[in-house]
């Protein structure tokens, strides 16, 4: 009968649905077979967002240099914030740009199961393709924003001689790499906590904001006087993030590029990226009835 | 043999929580993972009322599906039916992958497809042409199976000027075809579909309904659920029937059709009362009994719409010599009025007096009726009236043709002479 037993369950099933999951048993085969389906969600977030606009894809653009404007005229003009050696409207346009690509990616991914309730209550297919495919249309829609800050980088860089960019340089797809699989980490995180009690929503609404002024992003680390505060801001673990892209794009003074601190970026993407898939993984079969 | 078992369900179980989620969830929730953390048994798989949404529960969990088991073997077609709330949905949802049971396990061999809606995914500003990968790659399909079946699928929903316009300015038969027309061109190994073939217009859904058969001839997998008895009947060789999250039974699709239909129709066909105070009425007229009686009485109590039957009224007159009339009022569960009629009004005397009504069969169409009696005196003063006193189910007769859709009409007179040359 035991025999009976072990024979039947080796049998290949293709699919076994229970009430228990494993814990990191993310499926990457399943991901991989419907790759088509995570880029028609990337393709639908870029074309959808400025259908019948006159402007259409220039709306990309727009958003970050009327910002970037804005900012330095109230952070550079009124409140006068140190920018190190770097122009003030190059210096805002880099890290709004990145840090508004943060800041996107995890407010839509920290709501995949409330937003997408309907759709998930209808078909299957691997959960982690809707977040996986907003951090994919997010890096696509800052590469399109770059494009305007490479331009007017370039105009400092050749024309006016004000920066001095350097080698680092390199590390800038590692810098979003890392921006983006922390946001999704996070996103996916709070996502799964919300299903059932919705509390932390509140928080990340206006958490996300606050998180702005404590990460430098209109400032550097260095234009802060007094340095004990300076380790705080570093605990912070996308400081390093900001402060190395803007060192290797800016030059001195516009930020630091530190390992260790990168390190410890690092090892916190590691774990959000972690914790967000196992409990994403445990929430992902049941929470329709919770939604 | 077992090789051939392409979806296995094991004692499978879904709980539903009852009423809202708040606080006391939360208190519910740290009970459970209090219990879990000291290895125990969850303490709310114990408890759960079954799910009888007619009545009030008395308990804050119910299950919708309890302890299921089957087998599904490669090939089959097998409908799934039962009352609403009967768990058809849920199974449903357990076997898409929509969300886990509760307990248990179930196995499955080979790609899965499920339609529990068509267009799933559609977006308004999208074209036809991209909602039809939108929806393709949603329902499991590769971009390159869609690009292959693209101009079938066109084809199929006719809506060929309009591929590349935004299908929010579609119409919604357009859109509906459009969404049927990509959901037919999946092909799956396993292809799981809820009722939609309840849309679109009668040429569509035969289109619809062939397709899934092609679907079964393949040797594919097909699992429909279905409240309707003749798509069900037409389309799956064997059938599941579901009462209050079990399973009944599991057999040929006639036999398991007929017994549903046995149990299921809510007929009320006699009422009888024994003693004259019970007996509706006042002081001129007392109703002792009324019911339904088929012509031929081997047919059970199944009433079909081809089936001639009698209603029969008895009833006591208490007045000497009053000129008397029955009026009978027939009404759908709905609530339509279907016909009035009334026997001629007669001088009766004090006593016991029977009233006969036959409806013969091809007159009704299939739905849920009810019946009112009036006494009425001299043609004009009504002396009483008894609502909802008899109930009784008409059901569909197994169709010619590939056309199984509602038949509308409060009454389906197919006798009538209609004649084409």
């Amino acid at each position: 009968m035991v025999q009976h037993q072990t024979e039947h369950d080796n049998e290949n099933w293709d699919i076994k649905i229970s009430a228990d999951s494993g814990y990191l048993d993310i499926n990457l085969r399943e991901i991989w077979r419907y790759r088509d389906l995570l880029m028609m969600f990337v393709k639908k977030d870029i074309v959808t967002v400025y259908k019948q606009t006159i402007l259409g894809p220039i709306w990309f653009m727009l958003q970050p240099i009327l910002t970037a404007i804005i900012y330095a005229f109230i952070f550079g003009q009124v409140a006068r914030i140190s920018t190190g050696n770097a122009p003030q409207i190059l210096f805002y346009l880099g890290s709004f740009t990145i840090w508004n690509y943060f800041a996107e990616t995890f407010k839509v991914t920290s709501k995949t199961f409330s937003e997408n309730a309907t759709v998930f209550g209808k078909v299957y297919f691997p959960r982690i393709i809707l977040p996986l495919s907003k951090v994919i249309s997010g890096i696509i829609k800052l590469l399109i924003q770059f494009l305007l800050f490479f331009i007017i980088w370039a105009y400092y860089l050749w024309v006016k001689e004000a920066i001095s960019p350097n080698w680092h340089m390199v590390f800038f797809p590692v810098i979003l790499a890392l921006i983006a699989f922390m946001s999704l980490g996070f996103g996916i995180i709070i996502t799964s906590l919300t299903t059932k009690y919705r509390d932390l929503n509140f928080l990340v609404a206006f958490g996300i904001q606050l998180l702005q002024f404590v990460t430098p992003v209109i400032f550097p680390i260095s234009s802060i006087k007094n340095p004990s505060y300076h380790m705080w801001l570093w605990l912070n673990p996308l400081a390093s993030l900001f402060e190395a892209f803007k060192y290797a794009f800016l030059g001195q003074g516009s930020g630091v590029f530190n390992y260790y601190w990168l390190g410890y970026s690092v090892i916190w993407t590691i774990v959000a990226l972690v914790v967000g898939i196992v409990i994403f993984n445990r929430v992902e079969k049941k929470f329709i009835d919770t939604v | 043999m077992n090789n051939d078992v392409v979806i296995k369900a094991e004692n499978i179980s879904k709980q539903y929580r009852l009423g809202e989620i708040g606080t006391g969830m939360l208190s519910h929730d740290l009970k459970r993972w209090w219990a879990l953390a000291r290895g125990k048994e969850d303490p709310f798989l114990k408890v759960g009322v079954e799910n009888d949404r007619t009545r009030k529960a008395n308990s804050e969990y119910a299950w919708a599906l309890k302890d299921i088991n089957f087998e599904i073997k490669r090939g089959d077609t097998l409908g799934i039916i039962g009352k609403n709330g009967a768990g058809k949905s849920t199974l449903l949802k357990l076997l898409s992958r929509v969300t886990g049971p509760t307990t248990g396990q179930i196995k499955i061999k080979g790609r899965i497809a499920s339609l529990l809606e068509v267009g799933t995914g559609f977006n308004p500003e999208l074209s036809g042409r991209d909602n039809i990968y939108m929806n393709g790659t949603i329902l499991g399909m590769t971009k390159k199976e869609i690009s292959r079946k693209f101009d079938e699928i066109v084809d199929f929903s006719g809506i060929e000027m309009y591929i590349d316009t935004p299908v929010k300015r579609y119409s919604s038969g357009m859109y509906v075809r459009l969404a049927f027309g990509v959901a037919a061109h999946l092909e799956p190994e396993i292809l799981i579909v809820d009722e939609v073939l309840a849309v679109g217009d009668a040429e569509f859904q035969k289109k619809c309904l062939g397709k899934m058969g092609d679907v079964a001839s393949h040797g594919r997998t097909v699992i429909f659920v279905s409240h309707n008895m003749q798509a069900v009947q037409s389309l799956c060789r064997s059938a599941m029937y579901l009462k209050s999250g079990r399973v009944m039974e599991v057999g040929p699709t006639d036999v398991v059709i007929n017994n549903y239909l046995n149990r299921e129709v809510k007929n009320c066909l006699v009422r009888k009362w024994e003693e004259e105070d019970d007996m509706p009425g006042n002081d001129k007229v007392r109703l002792s009994s009324a019911e339904i009686v088929l012509h031929n009485p081997e047919a059970g109590n199944i009433i079909d719409v081809n089936t001639p039957f009698d209603i029969r009224f008895e009833f006591y007159s208490s007045a000497e010599m009053v000129n008397m009339n029955l009026s009978l009022v027939l009404n759908t569960t709905a609530g339509v009025c279907v016909f009035n009629v009334t026997t001629q009004p007669t001088l009766i005397a004090k006593g016991w007096h029977t009233s006969v009504l036959s409806i013969p069969g091809k007159l009704l169409n299939d739905d849920v009726y009810t019946i009112s009696l009036y006494f009425v005196k001299d043609t004009s003063a009504i002396e009483y009236v008894v609502h909802d006193l008899l109930t009784f189910e008409v059901i569909d007769e197994q169709r010619q043709g590939a056309w199984f859709g509602k038949w509308v009409g409060a009454v389906r007179p197919t006798t009538l002479p209609f004649s084409l040359k």
